[in-house]
């Protein structure tokens, strides 16, 4: 496992293997993308109860599974970040918080415009959505901590702390919310999608989940590979600031001797 | 114990002998709560209706706002620290502090409560519920708020930050501790639910201290 | 034309599915063009910077 890590700890080794698959993820993308909407919008029939306003399902599903699943990358990385104080896992965690609210602005408004043809209202207070709303606020507070000092070590080692916390209590909110919306949940109010999908209605949700996957991927290197050009410009110019503050410190010098 | 208890007491003088700070919250609590019937109108069965939400939302808030004061002070004079040069262990200390500010705020809030309650109509069937509810909740916000704090103190707009924060991680609290006085007001059994909060008042006794002091660390650092 | 027009009308679900996909698409092509953009300021930074002359002028002079 050490030996993995250490094999992608340098920029350089990184910025070479990402140059590597950026095309092919990026490629990936966009056939999937091609594919997952042609059998979204027209390779798969109406359902049955909800007509054409299904098709949102195919984008509202896979950016709500998103949403959550880079946040359990984001999460993933702080630990690694905290514990074995790896230099990119810090620059990992912080390019995937924006796509990760990204993603979960989508679910919001994606489901927001499912919900108003199906239940009658923008917002319901559905277990989903709300669990959602949780998780966008989590996703700014996080950004916001990052940012939130004049030092970026002790915003970042501050928001892994905090990444780490959301993701013990997403778990127990996303349940607690759940719950909540049983015991006031009125008895007609059908459950979304239900429980079980309809065959003809999985496979284009795969394709779209696996595209959004590879846009995650691809955006992510891309994010982390302007992360570490901004490190290196800062490193450069704390650098020069330097060698300027001791030049300055030693011409002083010298006119003092003088 | 005697030097967890001596930060405990300190925390205590120093807030006394400051006075204000943690009578505010109580303060805000009441004042808040009284509000509503001011927005929402006078009717009783409205106001029992939303009665144990408004309590559980407001005694959330102003938690929230005297977390801020939490390590702040101690930050700025230098004293936090001494604290964590010291023998006793940092997650000890924030245990100490956490339990300073819950006899400082969370106790006042708890005796308000049954009188607000009075003020918004609520049934006679919740008040026992609401108490044991509450006095199970207010130091499990206490302890996740201070978690924020920890990740905060030194900040630019910490106070704005820490809520942003710690907001999310309340709601659990907030929606057992209303569904269990909801569940007593209706007859129905409330016990699950106090367990459930006494569930959460563990979890976060057990793992809040651990990264509030990790977070104070990085701070320090 | 006419099934383009039933499939532009989505069985009259149009106004919700319609800016639905929208909102994601704006959405994540933003992103990407932030993402892009800010990438290339900052090439364009470090290379500005590679091209500087090491610790500028007055450094050189004593040196």
């Amino acid at each position: 496992m050490k030996r993995v890590m250490h094999r992608f700890a340098t920029p350089a080794q990184f910025l070479r293997l990402s140059a590597a698959i950026l095309p092919w993820s990026a490629g990936l993308t966009v056939v999937l993308f091609a594919v997952g909407l042609y059998l979204a919008l027209i390779g798969s029939p109406p359902d049955y109860q909800q007509g054409e306003s299904v098709r949102i399902m195919y984008v509202h599903v896979p950016a709500a599974w998103m949403a959550v699943f880079v946040y359990a990358v984001m999460a993933a990385a702080s630990a690694v970040a905290l514990i074995w104080r790896h230099p990119l896992a810090y620059v990992a965690a912080r390019a995937s918080a924006p796509i990760g609210a990204c993603f979960t602005f989508i679910a919001l408004a994606t489901g927001s415009l499912w919900g108003k043809p199906m239940w009658g209202a923008w917002w319901v207070w559905d277990a989903r959505l709300t669990s959602v709303l949780i998780l966008f606020f989590l996703y700014l507070g996080y950004i916001a901590l990052m940012n939130a000092f004049e030092d970026q070590t002790r915003g970042e080692r501050a928001a892994a702390i905090l990444a780490l916390a959301g993701a013990v209590n997403l778990p127990i909110i996303h349940w607690s919310v759940e719950w909540w919306n049983t015991l006031h949940q009125p008895a007609s109010m059908a459950r979304l999608g239900g429980p079980t999908i309809h065959g003809s209605l999985l496979a284009p949700l795969m394709v779209m989940a696996l595209a959004f996957g590879a846009y995650f991927v691809t955006v992510l290197l891309l994010r982390i590979r302007s992360e570490l050009v901004a490190r290196k410009v800062r490193a450069i110019r704390l650098v020069r600031v330097q060698a300027a503050e001791e030049a300055r410190l030693t011409r002083q010098a010298r006119h003092a001797e003088a | 114990m005697s030097r967890f208890l001596l930060i405990v007491r300190r925390d205590l003088r120093i807030a006394f002998r400051q006075g204000g700070d943690s009578s505010m919250a109580v303060v805000f609590f009441v004042l808040a709560v009284v509000l509503f019937p001011l927005g929402v109108g006078p009717e009783a069965n409205v106001l029992a209706r939303i009665s144990s939400g408004v309590i559980w939302v407001t005694a959330l808030l102003a938690t929230m706002l005297s977390l801020e004061l939490l390590f702040q002070a101690d930050y700025e004079d230098g004293s936090l620290e001494l604290l964590a040069l010291a023998p006793l262990p940092l997650e000890t200390v924030v245990l100490a502090k956490c339990l300073a500010n819950w006899l400082l705020i969370g106790l006042p809030l708890l005796v308000a409560a049954p009188l607000l309650a009075v003020l918004l109509h609520m049934s006679a069937a919740g008040f026992a519920t609401l108490a044991l509810a509450m006095a199970l909740g207010t130091p499990t916000l206490i302890l996740i708020g201070a978690l924020g704090a920890a990740l905060t103190v030194g900040a630019r707009r910490g106070g704005v930050l820490l809520s942003l924060l710690v907001l999310p991680l309340f709601v659990p609290v907030l929606i057992f501790g209303v569904a269990a006085v909801d569940h007593a007001i209706a007859g129905l059994e409330a016990r699950p639910l106090l367990l459930a909060l006494a569930g959460l008042l563990l979890a976060a006794l057990a793992l809040t201290p651990w990264a509030s002091a990790a977070a104070l660390r990085q701070a320090l650092e | 034309m006419d099934s383009l027009m039933v499939f532009l009308g989505m069985g009259g679900y149009a106004a919700y599915v319609w800016p639905a996909l929208a909102v994601a698409a704006v959405v994540m092509i933003a992103l990407l063009a932030q993402t892009l953009r800010s990438l290339r300021a900052r090439e364009a930074t470090l290379a500005a910077l590679k091209e500087e002359p090491r610790g500028g002028g007055p450094a050189a002079e004593d040196a």
